[in-house]
């Protein structure tokens, strides 16, 4: 029946051609028709292939360069801080890290559990050990522990067969050797924070620091110096193929600075045990030779980061060992001020040194009574015996003839109440407060103001440092401006000599007046620092006391009688001040030391600045090329008592 | 009975040497440069070295290179045979691999065989070619024109396209729907059973994007717009761009293509083999390949149009259509022109399954040649003198 079927089918479709092949005509049609189709299709996308391949092509070839093309940078070393003698001050020294490739450990978890087994982990380096992981790709090294020493390398090494994937790697970190002495000079580099990656990709380096205080921080753009950089072929995850380029960095530059380290040393052991601070300048070219801010800090560590315990620790200290007096803490300068204003006065016209004022202990104005120091005054007095006895009513009257405004003047020109410029950040200008001043803060400037403003007191504010740039100017009649910047990479630069300074605008004969006060302050019979003489044979020393109060002394308190300021509280006793320069005749080194609530400066200061002075003066930083040896043990007395070196000069 | 025994009358007899001269030597030449190209790609993929990819697939591709001759020498009567269990036992493993089959990439999926990993859809195109011949010669010309005589093979198509989906492999699926739509095109469907077919087509299309997964929407929305997603799903596509557009007319020369060695190609040795290609060679290297596939495409086609007989008629085009469809995929998709999807380019791209499978189908396109000149079917009526 099927075939019945089948044939009557055929016979219907008679007209095809090959009747025992039925629908070979059809196929054969049609099959032609899909072979057209399928040459058509792949004729289009060889066509698209054309237009990608050799039409665009350019464009593609362009984004397959910055495909493979990846530029890196290479840290350079970070340039040394030396001493004027080139002792070390800052270094760079290997850091051995221990560093995980999490790709060649089949069980992270468990290398890093058998790595802490070895060398103990806390909880600050897992966490960030578990950040990296999460942010870099398996081929990064992730940093277990830095700062590896010899004996925690050698444990890894024992162990290394149960730590796949863990290595050590050499690095770099800062050292300190000095420590705590030149804390506050040499300041301290911390890791770069995320604004300052922003301003330079260098930044974003491995291992780099920033400075973040000190010369640290202020050359921080020489001692940095510039990056390499290096091309590679890297693949689609990053990892490096092959090196295209390669580019050299320049090291950072070497620093070399004014101070003498072992002065530095020696001054540090005078004042270790006092809240104080002490600058010891060459007042010829304003080299700084020793800056000493007690207490101090241990400055590497900052380099791996400070705990918050040691950071509270610091900043709630009312010593302030993080601050650097002598550039950042300012003092009322007391009677140090004095020969500033008997310039003004001189400079006025108002007065000439051999001018008399009769001082009988207080000065009455506007119904105020302003007194000076002595209860019974000092009698009639000229400038040279105004500044022996340092007689508080003569400056007042001084002050109150000549004006604020002359006494600023004068003061800006010796550095007071000015901003000096040193190469250190944080500093702070201090100020020599005038009218003009006062009534832009909104208040009245009262007639009392100017005078106490005369004997360094009420709203005067000066740093140590300004106090020694003054004592130069004062004793060379230079403009020296202070520096600690001596040398870049051994090259001395010409603010070393003293003819690089303009001279002072200040008549010279006015300044020997002072010159004379000041030294007969320390060496003629009642002036008020006798302490302050030199033991050394054939070289003087000037100087002048300053005792700065704190806080104002009510009159029934002083009346009483009873008034001692050694009885006060620490915390409200006045600061002690003095400022030298010496020799005498032909100042080379100016001192000026500030104790906080040290009392009287003629005693509590005045000493010390004489021990400091006699340091310098043996050891004669500015006229030795090399640093003189170091004894074994130092006797800080025999020192002193030492032959001074130029006995020869006896007058 | 009696049917059959006159069938195997009507069957000229061979000696097998005879049957192997009848073999087209020149078509399996043809087969063996594209397979050398491959190869050399393959070298250059492991960045210059025979392993891990080039040696394995030359030694597959000798194993192919057997088989192929084998199944060359099966008669259409033997193939009729088989066709039906092949059919079902492909439904078995698509059925099976849906169950308990490894997923490679969203999309593949395959079974492990006796240690070696089977694609139930690619065996399944070649399976559904022999059933649908079969069922085509069986049913003869004439009876295309009742449509309930295509009803049973349209469902044979629609189940294996429907088990592929549901992997889910949009790209193979799509292909064993091309084959069999050509199939049925060719075995001489009425041009108005076409024209109905073909009205509710574009409702198809939107009932099928509404059932897409994710990943494959995903693939789509990227192809439209590949920088949307540089680093994501449109990353194969814009590097493989890259590729292409850095090779230029003469490419960057052998083992020197940056975006391949670097490894910016994702599956370079797979489904972006012709990128890696041509980058290394240029258009002018790539067009030599394009123009190797359409040889070999066109050849199995005429190899149809010369079959005395309708079965052999249909397998060798359904097996060229097969090959058609991976070259049209894989090369759309390396070009950026259709959504990827993990179609290989054959004989190129590496992979034992892809390979054994071109292989088998090659067998059959030349079995087809070899017995081009079998009455095999025609009926007692018309037999040849």
């Amino acid at each position: 029946m099927r075939l019945k079927r089948r044939k009557r089918e055929n016979q219907r479709l008679m007209p095809i051609k090959n009747l025992k092949d039925p629908g070979r005509g059809v196929f054969t049609r049609r099959a032609l028709l899909v072979m057209a189709v399928q040459t058509g299709a792949l004729g289009v996308l060889a066509n698209k292939l054309y237009k990608l391949q050799v039409q665009d092509g350019d464009r593609y070839a362009r984004m397959a360069a910055s495909n493979r093309v990846s530029k890196r940078y290479l840290a350079p070393p970070r340039g040394r801080i030396v001493d004027r003698y080139g002792i070390a001050l800052a270094n760079n020294k290997e850091n051995w890290r221990a560093l995980l490739m999490p790709e060649e450990t089949t069980d992270v978890a468990g290398t890093i559990e058998r790595f802490s087994s070895i060398i103990p982990l806390d909880e600050r380096d897992r966490a960030r050990i578990a950040r990296e992981m999460r942010h870099q790709r398996r081929f990064v090294p992730v940093m277990l522990r830095d700062f590896l020493s010899w004996d925690e390398m050698a444990r890894i090494e024992l162990n290394a067969p149960s730590l796949p994937g863990v290595l050590i790697d050499v690095g770099t970190r800062r050292v300190y050797p000095e420590g705590e002495l030149l804390a506050h000079i040499v300041g301290y580099v911390a890791p770069p924070n995320e604004k300052d990656v922003a301003r330079s990709a260098l930044l974003a380096l491995p291992g780099m620091r920033v400075g973040r205080a000190g010369i640290e921080q202020s050359q921080d753009d020489k001692l940095c110096g510039t990056a390499g950089s290096v091309e590679m072929e890297v693949n689609a995850v990053g990892r490096v193929m092959s090196e295209l380029n390669r580019e050299e960095g320049a090291a950072g530059a070497e620093i070399g600075l004014t101070i003498d380290r072992g002065l530095q040393q020696k001054v540090l052991n005078r004042i270790a045990d006092q809240t104080a601070s002490a600058v010891v300048m060459d007042c010829r070219n304003g080299e700084v030779l020793a800056m000493v801010s007690t207490p101090s800090f241990d400055p590497s560590l900052f380099d791996s980061g400070v705990s918050h315990a040691q950071w509270i620790e610091w900043t709630n200290n009312e010593r302030t060992p993080l601050i650097n007096k002598t550039v950042a803490g300012v003092y009322p300068p007391g009677s140090t001020f004095k020969p500033a204003v008997a310039m003004a006065g001189l400079q006025s016209g108002l007065f000439s040194p051999s001018d008399r004022v009769f001082c009988p202990g207080h000065l009455d104005v506007g119904g105020t009574r302003f007194h000076c120091w002595s209860r019974w005054g000092h009698g009639s007095i000229d400038l040279h015996q105004a500044l022996k006895f340092s007689c508080d009513v003569y400056f007042y009257e001084m002050a109150r003839r000549v004006g604020m405004d002359k006494i600023a003047e004068v003061a800006h020109q010796f550095g007071l109440g000015t901003p000096l410029d040193i190469e250190l950040p944080h500093t702070r200008t201090g100020l020599i407060p005038t009218p003009a001043w006062r009534q832009a803060h909104h208040h009245h400037w009262n007639g009392g103001d100017t005078i106490v403003s005369g004997i360094g007191q009420g709203f005067v504010q000066v740093t140590p440092l300004q106090l020694a740039t003054y004592t130069s100017r004062l004793a060379t009649g230079r403009a020296v401006q202070p520096h600690l910047v001596r040398a870049l990479n051994r090259t001395v630069g010409p603010q070393a000599t003293p003819e690089h300074w303009p001279a002072l605008d200040m008549p010279p004969k006015y300044l020997e007046a002072l010159r004379s006060g000041m030294f007969a302050v320390v060496n003629e019979q009642h002036g008020t620092a006798p302490k302050a003489k030199l033991d050394i044979p054939g070289v003087t020393l000037a100087g002048k006391t300053g005792s700065a109060q704190v806080r104002r002394v009510s009159r029934a308190l002083r009346e009483s009688g009873h008034f001692n300021s050694a009885n006060l509280p620490w915390e409200y006793r006045p600061h002690a001040l003095f400022i030298c320069f010496a020799p005498y005749e032909n100042p080379q080194y100016a001192v000026s030391v500030v104790i906080e609530h040290g009392n009287a400066g003629a005693d509590a200061a005045a000493p010390l600045a004489r021990d400091i002075m006699t340091d310098t003066l043996l050891r004669d930083p500015s006229n030795h090329t090399t640093a003189p040896p170091e004894p074994v043990a130092e006797p800080a007395p025999a020192a002193a008592e030492a032959p001074p070196p130029k006995t020869d000069t006896t007058p | 009975m009696k049917f059959h025994k006159r069938l195997l009358r009507a069957e000229p007899s061979f000696r097998l040497l005879a049957k192997l001269w009848r073999i087209s030597w020149l078509y399996v030449l043809l087969i063996c440069t594209l397979a050398g190209v491959g190869y050399v790609t393959l070298y250059s993929a492991a960045g210059g070295a025979p392993y891990p990819f080039a040696a394995p697939q030359a030694a597959r591709f000798a194993v192919g290179l057997v088989l192929m001759v084998c199944v060359a020498m099966l008669p259409p009567k033997i193939l009729v045979r088989i066709a039906w269990p092949l059919y079902a036992l492909s439904l078995v493993l698509l059925v099976a691999v849906l169950h308990m089959g490894h997923v490679g990439k969203g999309a593949e999926r395959w079974l492990m065989i006796g240690g070696l990993q089977v694609q139930p859809s690619e065996y399944a195109k070649v399976a559904l070619v022999l059933a649908l011949a079969t069922w085509f010669y069986r049913i003869n010309y004439s009876r295309m024109g009742n449509p309930l005589w295509l009803l049973p093979p349209a469902f044979m198509v629609l189940l294996p396209v429907v088990l592929v989906l549901k992997e889910p492999n949009l790209g193979t699926g799509t292909i064993i729907g091309g084959i069999g739509a050509t199939l049925f095109f060719a075995a001489g469907m009425r041009l108005w059973q076409i024209a109905l077919l073909l009205l509710p087509v574009p409702y198809m299309a939107k009932f099928a994007y509404a059932h897409l997964h994710d990943y494959q929407r995903a693939r789509i929305t990227t192809f439209l717009n590949p920088e949307s997603d540089p680093l994501g799903a449109g990353y194969n596509i814009i590097q493989s761009k890259i590729a292409l557009g850095s090779g230029g007319m003469w490419g960057q020369g052998y083992l020197h293509g940056s975006q391949g060695q670097l490894n910016f190609l994702p599956e370079k040795q797979t489904d972006f083999i012709f990128t890696m290609l041509a980058e290394e060679w240029g258009f002018a290297g790539a067009i030599v390949v394009i123009g190797l596939l359409l040889l070999l495409i066109l050849g199995g086609m005429l190899m149809a149009i010369r079959s005395r007989n309708r079965f052999g008629r249909l397998v060798a085009l359904g097996i060229s259509m097969n090959f058609f469809l991976y070259c049209l995929v894989n090369l759309s998709m390396v070009m950026g022109a259709i959504p990827v999807g993990g179609v290989p380019l054959p004989l190129v791209s590496y992979g034992g399954s892809a390979m054994l499978n071109v292989m088998l189908g090659f067998g059959l396109l030349l079995s087809t040649w070899v017995h081009r000149d079998s009455r095999f079917g025609e009926s007692d009526e018309e037999d040849p003198a």
